[in-house]
């Protein structure tokens, strides 16, 4: 490896995006959890919803916080690390960055607005319907980014004549061939992944204290139901995006899947590790499963590594990526199931101390396969920075100084990273819900905590 | 109008947007540590985070909203300013990083601390100058392209009068415009004793603005003597902007109609701002970048002015929903609500 300015360049987006996209994540899928408890609150005149929105809207706020500044970062970095990339394609796909700006607009007016508005309006439905625009904002700017992202994998809506893109259409940029699968994957990992984390959150509250325990119940039921029902969409969506690439990008799939010939009737292969001779070893080999995840059919055709140009190869490392973050989406269906069956039958304990472990170690695994899932699909990328037009060696800026701004990013987000977890400790650690119960509902008796 | 003037005005427009609510922001952040390091901070920090706490994402979005447009009408920026201001943008994108993350982070610590405010004052007066180095880019002479790598000349810059009394200039509009701000927020808020402080504030950063104003016209006109005898040439612009300062001035002077004060100081910044900006066309980058040329393609224009008129119709009945609610709002300045 040698660490010119174009792999700067390239650790320098890896870093800030890696580190974005956790807050991004929580960004787009928190608000969706905050207003649902509130509406559940004031539906069942139960004051713990009430609560549980207001503890994770103070919360939320932190995440919020440092989600735009990162965001702001990126999206300035995009140019300054990515200039020849951005002049060629922000002919094209200018308008969703564009109008995502609006949705952030709206979304911070409306969260300013909600934050600060708790106890102001008569009726109690006039503070919930103002969760509403915050929701369908951190929605909408995933979506737009995202067609960015699948713009970069499959490029369309304009012709190329001497390297120059004309008959542009912006509309059928957005909607290029891997927009649809990858927004629904997307949106539907969010919020599998911050049900996860707030799940993991009331699942070791409950391990770890005996006080509140209705309190924590209630947002653990809340929240591992959600996960179920968002896993399984998101895992849908993840077939969906298989397929999607075995037409349109096969080179990454076969990248990642160690599939080098093509074949009908093709093995999935998980794990295992590639020897000398570039043999794979040690695998778990599922017959005929990868032309089923393919193309939906034991029998159909993958097309292999083989028949892309060797120049033009993703590394095979993403292998790994691809099957950790499978193997996470599985185990998250697994789980939220074995709860549901668990509360169903009312004689099982569903609340035991093994299950709790399993829902407290999701939400952390769940953010990896988002990042997982991120890496694979950018590095699965590679050479291309914009697939069949643009390599990432061309894109990049020829500023020698982009190794300085690298040591300086990686810092600030070492002292943010830090801050965010120290003042998330100090909210909470000092202000745990039993005590907030307490103090603002003493009208709940005491067997009802 | 082409659609590329459309396009370059509403961002100029988005951009003295930015340029009053963030400094705003910025001023007060500053005023903020004075006051508490002059051990007056009980007379106005009350006023100062109760105006600032639900606003300071809506004002980043502003920038934000400047820049995705800019290199989405005129994508050749992206390549020049993108590869020329690697350094200093970064600079700017740590230091607002710092500002916007410890406001929430301190939000919910339980006392503000020292090392705290330092910072929050400091990147109120830190991050305005390192952003007006691309105003002072656009002059041209600092960027130059060679063999098709564009650098930035550091040298030329930092020894550049014209760069430093363009930084001078930006650090005392901040101040200014946040005190005439404030001001008419303390009497809104019937704060009789903040109101005192801050009016002296305002009055007393009016005469270094005017000076600033008047040195960075007379460094430009060696820079850049096209853009400095088109100013001339708009001379009734500046005349008008001089005049809204008089009247401004005239208002803070008597201690009467704040709100006037406030609004005739913000049409004072929009002409000059306005003058500045016309006189630099057809230049986006002195002579790199040009209107005309760089501008996207037609299609891609229109999709944008189409995403804007939809954007601002869902904007601004929620902007003016967010300002009943705490701007306007008497009763919320006063800290009843
Ligand atoms: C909680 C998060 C999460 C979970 C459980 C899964 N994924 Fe995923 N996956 C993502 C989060 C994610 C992601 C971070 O959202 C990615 C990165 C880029 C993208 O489009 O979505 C992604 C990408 C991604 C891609 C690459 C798309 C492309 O590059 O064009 C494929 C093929 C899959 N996923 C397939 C799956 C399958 C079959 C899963 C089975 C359960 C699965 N994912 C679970
Ligand atoms: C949705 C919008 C996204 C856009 C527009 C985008 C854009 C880019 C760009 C321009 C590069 C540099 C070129 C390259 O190396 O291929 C890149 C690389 C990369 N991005 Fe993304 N990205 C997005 C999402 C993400 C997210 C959320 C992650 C989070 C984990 C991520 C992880 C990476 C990594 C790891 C690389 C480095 C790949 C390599 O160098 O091999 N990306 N992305
Ligand atoms: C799929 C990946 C991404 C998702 C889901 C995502 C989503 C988000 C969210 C939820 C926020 C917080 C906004 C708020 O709460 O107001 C945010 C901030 C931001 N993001 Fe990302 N983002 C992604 C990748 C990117 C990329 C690649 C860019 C670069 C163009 C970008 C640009 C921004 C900007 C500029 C902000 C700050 C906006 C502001 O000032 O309010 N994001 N993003």
């Amino acid at each position: 490896m040698e660490f010119d300015t174009v792999m700067m360049s390239r650790l320098i987006t890896a870093m800030t995006l890696t580190f974005h996209i956790i807050f991004a994540t929580l960004g787009v899928g928190v608000p969706l959890f905050i207003s649902l408890a509130e509406f559940i609150g004031i539906k069942k005149k139960d004051k713990h919803y009430e609560l549980l929105a207001k503890r994770w809207a103070r919360g939320f706020v932190i995440t919020v916080a440092i989600g735009v500044v990162t965001g702001t970062a990126i999206g300035l970095q995009l140019s300054l690390v990515w200039p020849n990339f951005m002049q060629l394609a922000g002919n094209v796909i200018a308008l969703p960055l564009f109008m995502e700006v609006f949705a952030f607009f709206f979304e911070a007016i409306f969260l300013g607005i909600y934050l600060y508005t708790w106890d102001r309006f008569k009726g109690k439905y006039t503070h919930w319907l103002i969760s509403l625009p915050v929701v369908l904002g951190a929605g909408i700017s995933a979506v737009f980014i995202t067609t960015v992202n699948s713009f970069m994998n499959s490029p369309a809506g304009f012709t190329m004549i001497n390297g120059e893109f004309t008959d542009v259409s912006p509309i059928g940029a957005m909607l290029n061939p891997s927009t649809p699968v990858r927004v629904a994957h997307v949106l539907g990992g969010s919020y599998v992944t911050v049900g996860a984390i707030l799940a993991t959150i009331a699942a070791l509250a409950l391990l770890r204290k005996k006080t509140a325990t209705e309190y924590h119940k209630k947002a653990l039921k809340m929240t591992v139901i959600s996960v179920f029902v968002f896993s399984v969409l998101t895992a849908v969506a993840g077939d969906a995006s298989a397929k999607y690439l075995a037409e349109h990008q096969p080179e990454k799939l076969a990248a990642a899947e160690w599939h080098f010939e093509t074949e009908r009737n093709a093995d999935l292969v998980l794990f295992g590790w590639l020897n000398d001779d570039n043999e794979v070893v040690g695998e778990i080999r599922l017959p005929g499963f990868l032309s089923f995840l393919a193309h939906g059919s034991f029998n159909a055709e993958v097309i292999g590594l083989e028949e892309t140009p060797e120049g033009e190869r993703p590394p095979l490392w993403i292998h790994y990526m691809f099957d950790l973050m499978v193997s996470i989406g599985f185990f998250l269906v697994g789980i939220s199931f074995l709860y549901l069956v668990l509360t169903f039958f009312k004689r099982w304990n569903a609340n035991n101390k093994f299950m709790l472990w399993l829902i407290a170690a999701s939400g952390p695994l769940a953010m990896l396969a988002v990042e997982f899932g991120w890496i694979y699909a950018e590095v699965g990328r590679q050479p291309w920075i914009l697939r069949g037009y643009m390599t990432v060696d061309e894109a990049a800026t020829s500023s020698p100084y982009i190794t300085h701004m690298f040591f300086l990013f990686l810092a600030l987000y070492i002292v943010l990273g830090a801050l965010f977890v120290i003042t998330l400790r100090k909210l909470f650690k000092n202000n745990p819900a039993a005590v907030e119960l307490e103090k603002h509902y003493p009208e709940l008796n005491k067997g009802d905590k | 109008m082409s659609y590329e003037l459309i396009g370059i005005s509403v961002l100029w427009l988005f951009l003295y947007g930015y340029v009053i609510i963030a400094s705003i922001d910025f001023g007060a952040g500053f005023f903020a540590y004075y006051a508490k390091a002059t051990k007056r901070d009980h007379i106005i920090n009350q006023i100062i985070s109760r105006y600032l706490s639900p606003v300071w994402e809506v004002t980043n979005v502003f920038l934000v909203f400047f820049f995705v447009g800019i290199v989405g009408f005129f994508p050749t920026t992206a390549y020049y300013y993108g590869s020329a201001l690697l350094v200093p943008a970064s600079f700017a994108i740590i230091l607002l990083a710092i500002r916007g993350s410890f406001y929430a982070f301190e939000n919910y610590g339980s006392k503000q601390s020292n090392v705290y405010m330092f910072l929050y004052g400091a990147t109120g007066l830190l991050i305005p100058a390192s952003l007006s180095v691309a105003l002072t880019l656009s002059e041209g002479g600092f960027i130059t392209e060679q063999d098709g790598v564009v650098s930035l000349n550091y040298w030329e810059l930092f020894t550049s009068p014209l760069a430093w009394s363009i930084v001078a200039l930006a650090i005392v509009s901040v101040l200014f415009i946040s005190a005439s701000f404030l001001t008419f927020y303390a009497s809104r808020a019937d704060d009789k004793t903040a109101l005192d402080l801050v009016r002296k504030w305002a009055l007393f950063w009016a005469t270094p603005t005017i000076i600033m104003a008047l040195t960075t016209m007379i460094a430009l006109s060696q820079r850049n003597q096209r853009h400095y005898e088109n100013m001339l040439d708009l001379w009734w612009v500046f005349g008008l902007s001089m005049g809204f300062f008089v009247i401004g001035m005239g208002l803070l002077y008597v201690g009467k109609h704040y709100g006037k004060a406030f609004i005739a100081i913000m049409l004072q910044f929009f002409f000059a701002f306005f003058g500045y900006g016309i006189a630099q066309y057809p230049y986006l980058l002195d002579p790199f970048i040009h209107i005309e040329d760089s501008v996207t393609n037609e299609a891609m224009g229109i999709a944008l002015i189409a995403a804007f008129i939809g954007g601002l119709l869902l904007l601004v009945p929620s902007l003016i929903l967010l300002m009943r609610l705490f701007l306007f709002n008497a009763d919320y300045a006063k800290g009843k609500k």
